[in-house]
């Protein structure tokens, strides 16, 4: 009786999300498939129904719901068991959300950009004077931004390395499941120290304010608080080592648009967020349960089913972006949803899109000549993990 | 005639930063994340970025009411 899984499926071009979900989205707004744990779940395409379903108050991420369409091994019970916030609902959701949005303002995360600038240039600096080839995801983005998350929320520098050697393993599609288990264990054992540390000697980060205040208020429990801390390392850090060499390698390969980059650096706020819309690393993160039906543009997701809003899908629905295969840093649209919508949309979205812009400005500046050393067609893919990235690309310069 | 009016639900929002990014001039973000209305009646040359604000926020929190010229397409 069971079928097998038709989702999700692989890319063919590392740039853009499956070449299945145009056709998905011409036959109809949903499309019903079989994921890994043998659920079925409901896939949305159109970029107004993406919008729409992930803003209804209908749309549950409550990962303790049987139904809930988890795409990974494990990841479910894990989420469960944790309750990391981007997992919750409504009023939980909002309480642990509001605790840490001021952390995350325009004025803070600006505020960072001499750290990420500095950071930046030390890392090029490092992997410059390695031997070509390297590897631009390890000696390059993974350093960036562990060293600026573990700056933003106070992990000190003697830990870094411990942090990074978590990372690996978390990160990494061959690791097995004990492997990722125990490297949690390696992170929670951290963070906890932290927040004692912090407690005794507070400093000025994200840490120390929340061990000082709503943890000491009452307002959050100790272990909420650790899946809290936990779940901003590891989204904030995930999505920008996966992004950087992404993003690098498609500048690499639309040399046009690198060059008006050149011309004029004021246009890489508007290149970066092309480069979320065009790559969609995070397609399919948003995962939900229809609590009640929601209503969409000629269709219905009935009370109690799963369903995944593509975010990649709809960031290249011609409906919504003209000719939404081109990359185009002139582009006038701006409503992607590559960091989500409704009362979850990335609350790390100011501080990913600054990394993004100094880490890939100070690359293509300090390294003009930087080279695939290995054809663009081999490159190894992440196609299993939540985070779209390339497994490594070798780089001389 | 209906002046053009602006409204940000902070019970609402969900502390983004869409606004104050899109719209500076309109929107501020307070210590705790969460969206401040500068200009509760915007001229007409920032209506196309009231409009963009109203559309790029998450959550549903920010209304543009009363008379508006005919909406263009929500870019720039
Ligand atoms: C740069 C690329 C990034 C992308 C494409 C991205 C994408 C996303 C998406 C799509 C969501 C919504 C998930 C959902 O609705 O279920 C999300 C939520 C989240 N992101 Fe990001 N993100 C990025 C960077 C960051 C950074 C730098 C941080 C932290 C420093 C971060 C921390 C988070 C957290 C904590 C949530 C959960 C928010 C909530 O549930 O209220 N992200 N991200
Ligand atoms: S865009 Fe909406 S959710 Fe974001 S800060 Fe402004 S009002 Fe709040």
């Amino acid at each position: 009786m069971s079928t097998p899984a038709d989702f999700p499926v692989p890319r063919t071009c590392p740039f853009t999300p499956p070449d299945s979900y145009d056709a998905m989205r011409a036959a109809g707004p949903l499309t019903r498939v079989t994921i890994p744990s043998g659920k079925r779940a409901w896939l949305l395409t159109r970029h107004t129904d993406v919008r729409a379903a992930l803003a209804d108050p209908a749309a549950s991420s409550d990962a303790r719901n049987p139904d809930f369409p988890a795409l990974g091994h494990g990841e479910q019970q894990v989420a469960a068991e944790l309750r990391p916030f981007i997992r919750m609902d409504p009023p939980d959701h909002t309480l642990v959300r509001r605790m840490l949005v001021g952390e995350f303002t325009l004025k803070r995360t600006r505020a960072l950009g001499p750290v990420i600038e500095q950071t930046c240039h030390e890392q090029l600096a490092r992997m410059l004077s390695l031997t070509p080839p390297v590897d631009l995801v390890t000696e390059y983005a993974n350093r960036v931004s562990t060293t600026v998350i573990c700056h933003l929320l106070g992990v000190p520098t003697e830990d870094l390395e411990f942090f990074r050697s978590i990372t690996t393993v978390t990160g990494a599609r061959s690791s097995t499941a004990e492997q990722v288990g125990a490297a949690l264990n390696d992170l929670f054992a951290l963070i906890n120290r932290l927040v004692d540390d912090k407690t005794a000697n507070p400093c000025d980060d994200l840490i120390s304010r929340l061990a000082l205040g709503p943890l000491e208020r009452g307002e959050i429990t100790r272990s909420s608080l650790l899946s809290q801390i936990g779940i901003t390392l590891n989204a904030g850090h995930e999505t920008s080592r996966n992004m950087i060499p992404l993003a690098a390698v498609a500048l690499l390969r639309h040399p046009d648009q690198l060059a008006k980059l050149r011309d004029d650096p004021g246009r890489w706020p508007a290149a970066v967020d092309e480069l979320l819309r065009y790559l969609s690393v995070a397609d399919t993160i948003t995962l939900r349960v229809a609590t009640a039906d929601i209503e969409l543009e000629g269709a219905t997701i009935p009370a109690g089913d799963a369903f995944i809003p593509l975010l990649g899908a709809a960031n290249h629905d011609p409906a919504a972006f003209a000719d939404p295969h081109v990359f185009d840093i002139d582009r006038p649209e701006r409503h992607h949803v590559a960091f989500g919508y409704g009362v979850h949309q990335c609350i790390g979205q100011n501080l990913g899109r600054l990394e993004l812009e100094i880490a890939l400005r100070v690359l293509t500046d300090g390294a003009p000549a930087l080279a695939l050393t290995e054809p663009f067609e081999e490159l190894p893919l992440k196609d299993t993990s939540a985070i779209f990235g390339l497994e490594q690309v070798r780089v001389s310069w | 005639m209906n002046a053009p009016r602006l409204r940000a639900d902070r019970a609402r929002c969900t502390g983004a930063g869409q606004c104050a990014r899109t719209a500076p001039t309109l929107f501020d973000q307070d210590d705790d994340g969460l969206a401040v209305l500068l200009i509760p009646n915007p001229p007409v040359e920032a209506l196309s970025q009231a409009r963009l604000a109203a559309d790029l926020c998450p959550s549903g929190a920010i209304a543009l009411h009363g008379d508006l010229p005919r909406a263009r397409p929500i870019t720039e």
